[in-house]
């Protein structure tokens, strides 16, 4: 079996008094693809800041490659080789598509391959090739995703945290955005999706996890999950 | 100057109370290397931006770091404590007399064409060009002014692509207040000061930030060149003690019709 690229153990995380995360233990191991999902509210959003060092770990841990990250600061985190595509994408509205990519190398080693890394990106995504001199807050939705994941992939990641993708995006758009998911995949860097798209997270991902009221409800192999009447009737209404 | 108050708002989201302060303590410091060192002061706006930029990172590293995360009111008090602090200390070291630095450059006036020209004014106009093209430059062209620009559009974006955004602020301070200190040099030939002028400076810098729009640069130029245009024709159709009438005026006009001001996006509130 191949070793866990990450691992958290019992972690709970939370906003000042709020814990939106209590106890959520969940692997992913190199190169593997997997969903995180669950009702709104449910802590998917906190869990991946969480790893991330944008929330505070409050209890449990978070482990790369068996070595702990949690409490570390987000530059710290990014440095380790995980890169987050966080909900709302959270670009640079003022400045333009290319300025957003070339912001997201931040360790020396992500910004000497910089060049090569854009070239790779605008090779993924043509359509920021042709925008590239454009202000990023002036695109469309779906160039928006395609930036932020872009500019996540400027780091060199070995691991992507995504948070809705495809929130708010025409089913044309979010097809696209998943093939080239899968491409990057390939590529050699492992996704953890969060995704309210239920179908399509667990059509995507090998396993995923059900979160309920900040912990793991469930968890598996995607296509048994997909079977599980439980999964069925919560979201699938059957 | 008001370049830099802008800089450090337009990053941070915090309002410099101090700047006012700063910019004296920019006068004093050129003040002092003119006096004691024969310094001109036009040579010494280096030093003064400088030691400006010392302060401004030391007043942020030490303490609006701490509060940054706290309420609006917080930060403002302690930034008047800040101004309270750096005005009282000028009053301790220099005592409450005006002071003028003297520049054999400043003393010399030219004509251009028709019209009469004073070298100081002159020289301060061009080097306050020269900054803010170099603070331009800086923010556009260099890694570091691009994280500062990524910061004020979306701290929370900055911090997730692995930000040290308490390294971006500290460094947005320092120059925020070097520009400051400046200005400080720059105006120290023209204008007499004494320690209380901080607040008025304050105050004018205020003025011209919003009239040009919170935290946008080409506004505060903008801004600080209307705002001396109409002190100017206030002084000479109303009175001289009257030319800040003229320059509330266009900030009261300004606020009706563009309440973000000339250059504001509006998203600052």
């Amino acid at each position: 079996m191949r070793p866990a690229l990450l691992r958290l153990d019992g972690v709970e995380a939370g906003y000042g008094d709020m814990i939106a995360v209590r106890g959520v233990s969940l692997e992913v191991r190199t190169g593997e693809i997997v969903a995180l999902i669950g009702s709104n509210g449910a802590g998917k959003t906190t869990t991946l800041r969480a790893i991330g060092g944008l929330v505070p770990v409050r209890r449990g841990r978070v482990d790369l490659d068996g070595t702990r990250i949690s409490g570390l600061p987000p530059a710290a985190i990014v440095a380790g080789g995980i890169a987050h595509v966080p909900e709302g994408r959270q670009l640079f509205p003022t400045m333009t598509v290319r300025e957003n990519l070339e912001l997201g190398a931040r360790t020396p080693e992500s910004r000497r391959r910089r060049p090569e890394t854009l070239a790779r990106v605008l090779e993924l995504f043509p359509r920021l090739a042709e925008r590239r001199r454009q202000l990023a807050g002036t695109l469309s939705g779906g160039e928006q995703q395609m930036t932020a994941i872009g500019r996540a992939l400027m780091a060199r990641p070995r691991l992507l945290l995504l948070d809705e993708p495809s929130l708010g995006l025409a089913p044309v758009v979010v097809a696209a955005i998943f093939e080239n998911l899968a491409r990057i995949n390939r590529d050699g860097v492992a996704i953890l999706l969060v995704e309210q798209n239920v179908t399509r997270a667990l059509r995507f991902a090998q396993r995923t996890y059900v979160l309920e009221n900040g912990t793991i409800a469930l968890e598996g192999p995607s296509a048994r999950l997909s079977a599980d009447e439980r999964i069925k009737r919560a979201y699938f209404g059957r | 100057m008001a370049v830099g108050l802008t800089l450090i708002f337009g990053v941070m989201r915090v309002v410099n109370f101090a700047h006012g302060d700063m910019m004296v303590w920019g006068m004093y410091v050129t003040f002092l290397l003119a006096s004691r060192a024969g310094v001109d002061p036009y040579v010494a706006f280096g030093a003064a931006a400088a030691a400006l930029f010392v302060l401004g990172l030391v007043v942020q590293r030490g303490l609006v770091d701490r509060v940054l995360d706290a309420p609006h009111e917080m930060q403002i008090l302690l930034m008047l404590g800040v101004a309270l602090i750096l005005e009282n200390t000028a009053l301790l070291a220099f005592g409450p007399e005006p002071t003028r630095a003297r520049s054999t450059l400043a003393a010399a006036t030219i004509w251009l064409g028709p019209v009469f020209v004073d070298v100081a004014r002159l020289i301060a106009f061009g080097v306050a060009l020269a900054l803010t093209a170099a603070l331009w430059l800086f923010l556009f062209r260099t890694e570091l002014g691009r994280l500062m620009r990524a910061t004020a559009d979306n701290t929370f974006g900055a911090l997730v692509i692995g930000t040290d955004v308490r390294r971006v602020y500290a460094v947005a301070f320092g120059v925020g207040a070097a520009c400051v200190g400046a200005a400080g040099a720059l105006v120290a030939p023209i204008l007499p000061w004494e320690p209380a002028t901080g607040l008025s400076l304050s105050v004018a810098s205020f003025n011209i930030v919003i009239i040009g729009g919170m935290g946008s640069l080409l506004g505060a130029f903008v801004g600080g060149l209307l705002v001396s245009v109409a002190e100017s024709l206030g002084a000479v159709f109303l009175q001289p003690s009257l030319k800040e009438l003229a320059s509330f005026s266009l900030l009261i006009l300004i606020l009706l019709f563009r309440p973000a001001g000339l250059f504001g996006n509006g998203r600052d509130g």
